[in-house]
Parts: C-alpha cells; structure tokens; sequence
C-alpha cells in the first residue's frame, strides 16, 4: 500500500486506523454517545454491564460516554493547541533566522530563559495566575510549547537562509515575508511536519499531565487525562474505571508514533531504499 | 597467481526503481596498473569505483556481472567476506577528504582504523606505519600531525591523510574517486604527484575516476572513456589524448585542448565604464579581506577576476552586490554612486546588477516552478500582469536554449547545465547591464561548461551585457575574458587585456597559476615537478626522485621535439651527462633565486 506516494509499512498503516478511529469518534461523538456528557445512569464504579459497557465513574456518570465526548474535548485542544504553537514558533524561528544578528539573540535568549524552567513548572505558574479556563489553557500550552517549535525552526531556517536562492532574493530587493513563507518555509516543511505529529503528542500528554494534576480542562467537561485523575482512587479497591481513559491515551498516542516514525524515515532516506551491505 | 587483480565482468548497476546506472562494463586491471575512468557526471564512473568492491549506494543495486578481486568472486562470496576485503585488499579515497572524515577523531585514530580492525597489524605497529606514510607523503610534522584532528589540517594535508588511510593495509587495488577535484590547482599538483608516487612505490593498481582528462593523462596508464553508464572507448593513455576513435572521446579532447589556446583575440574598445570601483576595502569583523581595489567595466565587456581560493575574489562580487558593505572607496554604476549597502540601494539598482552563482542546486529554489523562478524577477521589477509575465518566461527559457515546456517544471527535474541556464534566464529577466558571475561553470561538466559559457557568449553579444566573471579556472578565462584582474590576498596584482596577462613577463604569482593548470600530455606533471623542484616538494626519496629524472631525461633527450623547451633540453643533457650528481651550481643558484621570488610572495 502506498501512500503520498510512499510505501507505507503496515505500522504506519495500523497508526493511520488508530489516528481515523480516534478522529471520526470525536468529529461523531454527540452522536455516538449512547448517555449525556455530564447525565448520571448509575452508582459509583459500577461494573461494565449491557446498559453501559465500560461501567461508570467515581459518580456514577458513563464510561463510554464519558470517554467519547473525552476525545473530543482532548483530541480538540491538542489540535488547536499545537497549531497555535507553530504558528508562534515558525514564525518566530523563521524571523530570528532570517534577520540574523541581534533580533536572533533577543529571541533565542527569551526561549533559553523559558527552556531553563521545567514546561510543567511553567504552566502551573501560569495557569494559577490566569486561573483555569480552556483559553488560558491553550494559550499557555501553545506558548510553552512554541519555544520548542522555535528551536527546530530557527535550526533548519538557518541553513536554508545561508543558500544561494535566498541570497538571490535578497538581492532582488525582496521582502522579509516573501523570504520567509516563499523561499524558506517551502524547504522546510518536511521536516516541520513530522515534528507537529510528535508536539502534538506531546501536548496531548501534557494536558493529560495537567488535567491529572487538577489545572487541566474545567469540570464538568470530560478529558482523559482528567478521568484518569477523578478514577484514580478505584484502583485502590481494584476497580478497573481509571484504566479506560488511560488506555485511550495510550492508543492515541502510539498511533500517532507509529505515523511519525515513518514519516521520519521516509524524510531521511532516498526513496525508500536500502544499501547493500 | 595471476597477473589481473580486480575483473569486472560485464557489471551492470541498476537504481531500485530498475533505472539502469552501468551497463555491460568490463574492466581488468593488472597489478601496478592504474585506469583512468573518464566521463561526465552521471556517466557512472563513481557507480563503478564502489561496485569494484561490491558496494552500492543507497537506491542502488548490482544486478549483474562478476566482480572478481584477486581470483575471487566478490558478488556470490559472503558478506562478512566482502566486509573483510574492503580496506585491507581494496581501499577508496573519496572526492572530499573533508566530509569522509570523522571530526571527533585523531587523524592517527582513523588512519589506524583499518590495520588494527582487519588484524593486519597492532596499533603501534599500524602508528609507526602510518607515520612512515605521513612522511611518504610529505605532511607537515609526520610524527605529531597524527595527534590533530581534522579541522586542523589544510584540505591538501586531509586528502594525503586520506591516501595514507587507503594506503594502511597495503591494499592491493585502490579505488580514487576525483581525489583532487576539491583542491586549488596549485595544491592538486602536490597531491596528484604525491599520490603517483605512492602508488608507483608499492606496485598497487587503482582505478582513478575523474572528469578532468589533464589530470588523468598524468597519472593513468590506460583511459576508460564512460558515458550514460556504457564504455565509450577503451585505450592507452596517449591514444586516447591523442588518437580518439570514437566521436564522443574526441569531443572530451577537443574540448579539454581549446580550453588551453586563447580563443578571443579582439577586445573591444572600453567605452565609458558601466561600473567602476574605485579604491575599495572591506572585509569581516576586524580583518581586511579585499583591500584596495579599483576596477573598470565597460558595456558589452568580460573582466575575469582570478585567483585561488581564499584570495577575496568572492567577496569583490559581495562587495558589488551590497551583502558586504564595502568600508572605503565607492562603487558607481552607470556614473552614479551605489550606497555601500543592499538595503539602501534603490529597486533600479537591484534591477541593474544581477548575479549568477557558481552552484546552481542551490541557487534555485527546489520548490518553484521555473516558471514562477523566472517570472518574479519580471513581475517585481516590471510589474507586468500574468499573461506578459509568463509570456517573457517563455521568451527567456527560449532564450538560453531550454524548451518552453519545461516552465512548469522544478529545479529538481533539470540537469545541472540546465539549471544553470534557468540561473541566467532569471538574471537576464530583470534587464540587467552587468551580471556577476561566480564560478558559474565549475560546478559543471566540461561539455555542459562550454554550452553555458557559449551561451553567456552569444547573449552578450546580443544584449550587450557587461560580465564580472570569477573563477579560478584559466582556461575559461582566456575563452570568455577580454580583461582580467589577479587576485593574490585580496589585492590586485596585475590587471589588464586578457592576452597580456597570459603573455610573459608574468608577475611571478600569475606564472603559478598559470603553470598549475594541468596539461593535455602525459608528461606534463614531471615536467612542472622538475621545473619547481626543491621548492614545493622536499627532499625525501631523492633517490625515487632522480631515477624519475633520469628516465626523463632520457626521454627528452631522444624526443626533444615533444617537449618544447630548449631550457629543458639543456638540462636534460646536463643530467644526462653527470649521472649521480645534481645540477650544477649555477642551475642551483637560479633555483635558490626562484624560491626566494616565490617565498617573498
């Protein structure tokens, strides 16, 4: 099978149904949802049975339902997330690149000072000053995230700066914006692309991360990384709920990996082929 | 044993997608026997250099034929068998010396690699070796020079290095792809002698690969000629040079032999001056690069700036251009004077000062069509609409000789004569009165190089455009240069008509660079060897050495109306006469004179 016209190995082909899987449940969700978001059907942690599959939460709420209208919410930040995240930080990597000289160290200098503190130390500072709201949520998220965005562009700019075609350009008279999104980020999309499959992996967990520790997504909407918190305390009795959402994750999230991983091979190799040895 | 070592046997190379690379190619060498593999880019030469030791790169296969190394078939034999061989009985020296080495190694550390992997030797037997190749090879400080690691050493001292690598298992074969294309002319000499010598010494056989016949014709005994893959014509040296039978070789030699005679006898009138500089300097940070430059350039004329590298002849093109503002003196086009820096000078300006680069892979963006390549210059500067813009496009790829359809296509789908001339169609787009050109042929094939600078010919007629043309390559200079200016650390040294330059009296360095330019006969290396002995080269086996003289001057002496010189005629007998001894005191004298000249520089 091939895709983009590349031969897809079947990881990547398996990593492809996970990511269309997860994606048509959050796109279909209100529909598929068997029970309201926040509508209560049962005891606490009751066992999976015919009327919901998965069981039900801490207070009763449905598993299924609950994890359905989760990818929505999950999946949906993750996205716009890192999309704003790049947004910032090509633009800004692709400027710093681009002007060279003092606006490259003013920038690269700010990101190192943001780089030198843990991500999640950041956002809990943030967030407990912006107070928790989905906004200020992806807002801080995208932010943090851009400074590592920043680096890889700032990187690969850099060496497509320095030829010749951009120097033609210059010459020419043209524009910072034309050098930019003409003759730069073209050459530098590849590369790009992969990177935004892993951040936005990587900020799924991290709203994971932060929903666990209580300054995620808002009550009372459903997210995985917030459900694995709220059913936590089960596992002490042996009860399974907390396991649901965590798997999703999981899924997710070597979906994704197994597409990456491909798309970074087929960038580094010449069409597909291996040397004789 | 017998006497062939490596057989190719009707070796055929195939990329994975089934394009065919090497088609039906036999080789047979014999020991001691060096082949010279000759052809454009893309002929396979390299594809072939790497399958003698069974090895394909990434994308490719070997689909057929034997491969025979010292009686045994590499192809059916075992992996960890070919693993074996490569290095101890087969070595390659690669085209770049600079990127085939690892920076967080010692020198000693990697040339001592192979011995000690293969068990040929221990590792101080394999140090005390390896400086006993350092010192065959003349390096500076053979004992100690195994301590630096690469970024120390000049691209001269790394590519000998590199010879002493192959060289550290005494191999039997040795692969040299285009060992001395990366270096000046003036270092390629030392390298390419010292390489002969080493392999004359220990009776190896090599495959020599390059484009370059001059080079060629110095080193090999026998020339393959390679073209798309497929043997062309297969002689000796000498036929080949001077004897071709088939159409192609012929066209390889023809082209090789103009580049040598001047081909411009009339220089035209210098009107009044397009552009003129006048006094400059400039340079990075602290340090001076280009220093008091003046130069003159009239409308419809070629001024060559020459030198080798480092000498500052690109940076005069960046100077021009504005990317370097220059710190003193003044630039003026057309009578007035240029801002020093790019983004002070007017869209005009811009308009009327284009460039073309010497590497046209990277002077075209792999993501744009030609057709939006070419037209912005036309819709920047004109501001025409979409329909006169890619009317002109398609006026402009007719233009420089490319067919119209090939608008829609990007960089990537082009050879690189052909981008080269997409290069010049978007210069030419914006009207322009002077193109710098920077070494824009060197990147090229001969053949390609000589349709390019044609074009740049013809169109200068036509338009009556000025060049500013940068090379280090002499034989294009006395082809397209009416005036040329050398440049020995970033000063002028003489300027002047082109046919002056090349006619004695030289200034000193001029004469070395000229010399340095490899010749089409055989003997030329020994000759400029022998003319600046004791200068270049030290002492080391003097007694190879004046053998080799010997030899020489037998030949001379027997064939005196090959070699030119009556100078060398005399000394020849002079030699000839005193079997054992040097040459006489006064011959000693007037070379003792000529390093001084040489070293005062």
């Amino acid at each position: 099978m091939t895709l983009f016209g590349h031969k897809a190995p079947p990881t990547a082909i398996l990593g492809l149904l996970i990511i269309l899987l997860n994606l048509a449940v959050a796109v279909a969700g209100p529909w598929l949802a068997p029970y309201g978001e926040t509508q209560i059907v049962g005891g606490g942690w009751d066992p999976s049975s015919g009327a919901s599959w998965f069981g039900t939460d801490q207070i009763g709420r449905d598993m299924l339902t609950r994890l359905i209208y989760g990818a929505r919410m999950t999946i949906g930040i993750a996205f716009v997330t890192t999309i704003l995240s790049f947004a910032i930080g090509i633009a800004s990597g692709l400027i710093a690149a681009a002007l060279g000289r003092w606006v490259d160290i003013v920038i690269s200098r700010l990101v190192d000072v943001v780089l030198s503190i843990p991500l999640l130390i950041w956002a809990l500072m943030i967030l407990n000053v912006l107070g928790q709201s989905l906004t200020s949520l992806v807002l801080t998220i995208a932010f943090l995230d851009s400074t590592r965005v920043f680096r890889l562009a700032r990187a690969l700019g850099i060496s497509i700066v320095a030829l010749d075609f951009v120097e033609v350009a210059r010459l020419r008279g043209e524009g910072l914006w034309w050098v930019i999104t003409r003759e730069v980020l073209p050459n530098c999309a590849a590369p790009l692309m992969s990177e935004f499959g892993l951040r936005f992996c990587f900020n799924f967990l991290f709203i994971a991360a932060l929903s666990f520790l209580g300054l995620g997504v808002p009550l009372p909407y459903a997210d995985w990384g917030g459900m694995v918190k709220d059913n936590v305390g089960g596992i002490s009795f042996g009860l399974p709920a907390a396991l649901f959402p965590a798997g999703a994750i999981a899924l997710l999230t070597v979906g994704i990996n197994l597409v990456v991983d491909w798309f970074l091979s087929v960038d580094a190799r010449p069409s597909g082929a291996q040397a004789e040895m | 044993m017998s006497d062939t070592i490596l057989e190719l046997d009707h070796l055929r190379v195939e990329t994975i997608q089934g394009r065919v690379l090497v088609d039906d190619v036999d080789i047979k060498l014999r020991r001691g026997e060096i082949l010279g593999l000759i052809g454009e880019s893309g002929a396979g030469k390299s594809t072939i250099g790497l399958a003698s030791m069974a090895y394909a790169r990434a994308g490719m296969r070997i689909t057929g034929g034997d491969i025979k190394l010292d009686g045994t078939e590499l192809r059916a034999s075992t992996a960890s068998y070919r693993r074996d061989r490569r290095g101890k009985s087969i070595a390659y020296i690669a085209q770049s010396a600079a990127a085939s080495f690892n920076p967080s190694m010692t020198l000693m550390d990697q040339v001592c690699e192979a011995p000690v992997i293969h068990k040929v030797m221990s590792r101080t037997q394999a140090e005390i070796y390896a400086r006993e190749l350092f010192r065959k090879l003349q390096l500076p400080n053979p004992d100690t020079i195994g301590d630096r690691y690469p970024h120390q050493v000049s691209g001269g001292q790394l590519q000998r290095v590199m010879a002493a690598m192959a060289m550290s298992c005494r191999p039997d074969v040795i692969v040299l792809d285009e060992p001395t294309t990366a270096l000046d002319v003036t270092t390629q000499i030392e390298v390419l002698s010292l390489l002969r010598d080493l392999i004359r010494d220990f009776g190896t056989a090599g495959l020599y690969i390059t484009h370059d016949l001059a080079v060629v014709a110095q080193i090999a005994h026998r020339v393959m000629v390679l073209r798309h893959g497929k043997m062309i014509e297969l002689g000796d040296t000498r036929q080949i040079l001077e004897q071709p039978k088939t159409d192609y070789a012929r066209a390889l030699v023809n082209e090789r032999r103009e580049a040598e005679h001047l081909a411009l006898t009339a220089p035209d009138k210098v009107a009044h001056p397009v552009l003129r500089l006048t006094d400059i300097t400039a340079g990075y940070g602290d340090r001076a690069i280009v220093k008091n430059i003046s130069l003159d350039l009239a409308k419809g004329e070629t001024l060559a700036i020459v030198g080798e590298s480092g000498s500052g002849k690109s940076t005069v093109a960046r100077i021009i251009t504005g990317l370097l503002p220059h710190w003193k003196g003044e630039i003026e086009l057309a009578g007035a004077v240029l801002p020093p820096a790019l983004k002070d000078r007017s869209d005009d300006v811009l308009r009327r000062m284009q460039m073309v680069h010497q590497m046209p892979d990277v002077a075209l963006n792999p993501r744009h069509t030609l057709e939006q390549i070419i037209g912005r210059p036309v819709s920047l500067f004109f501001n025409s609409n979409r329909k006169d813009v890619r009317a002109r496009v398609l006026e402009l790829l007719r233009l420089v000789g490319l067919p119209t359809e090939f608008a829609e296509r990007r960089p990537g789908q082009l050879s690189g004569g052909q981008k080269q001339r997409v290069c010049i169609a978007r210069a030419l787009a914006a009207n322009p009165d002077v193109i710098l050109c920077d070494e824009p042929t060197s990147a090229l094939d001969p053949l390609v190089a000589e349709g390019v600078l044609k074009l740049l010919k013809t169109l200068q007629d036509e338009l009556g455009l000025a060049y500013v043309f940068i090379t280090h390559d002499l034989g294009t200079v006395k082809r397209i240069a009416h005036r040329t200016a050398v440049m020995f650390q970033g000063e002028l040294i003489a300027q002047g008509p082109t046919a002056e330059i090349f006619a004695p009296p030289f200034h000193p360095y001029t004469e070395k660079l000229i010399t340095s330019v490899p010749e089409m006969h055989t003997t030329w290396l020994d000759e400029i060897l022998a003319r600046r002995s004791g200068q270049i080269l030290a002492p080391t086996s003097i007694a190879a050495d004046e053998a080799m003289a010997h030899e020489e001057a037998r030949r001379i002496v027997a064939d005196p109306t090959k070699q030119g010189s009556a100078e060398w005629l005399a000394a020849a007998q002079t030699l000839q006469g005193k079997p054992g001894l040097a040459p006489d005191l006064a011959g000693l004298e007037a070379q003792l004179d000529r390093v001084r000249g040489m070293s005062e520089l």
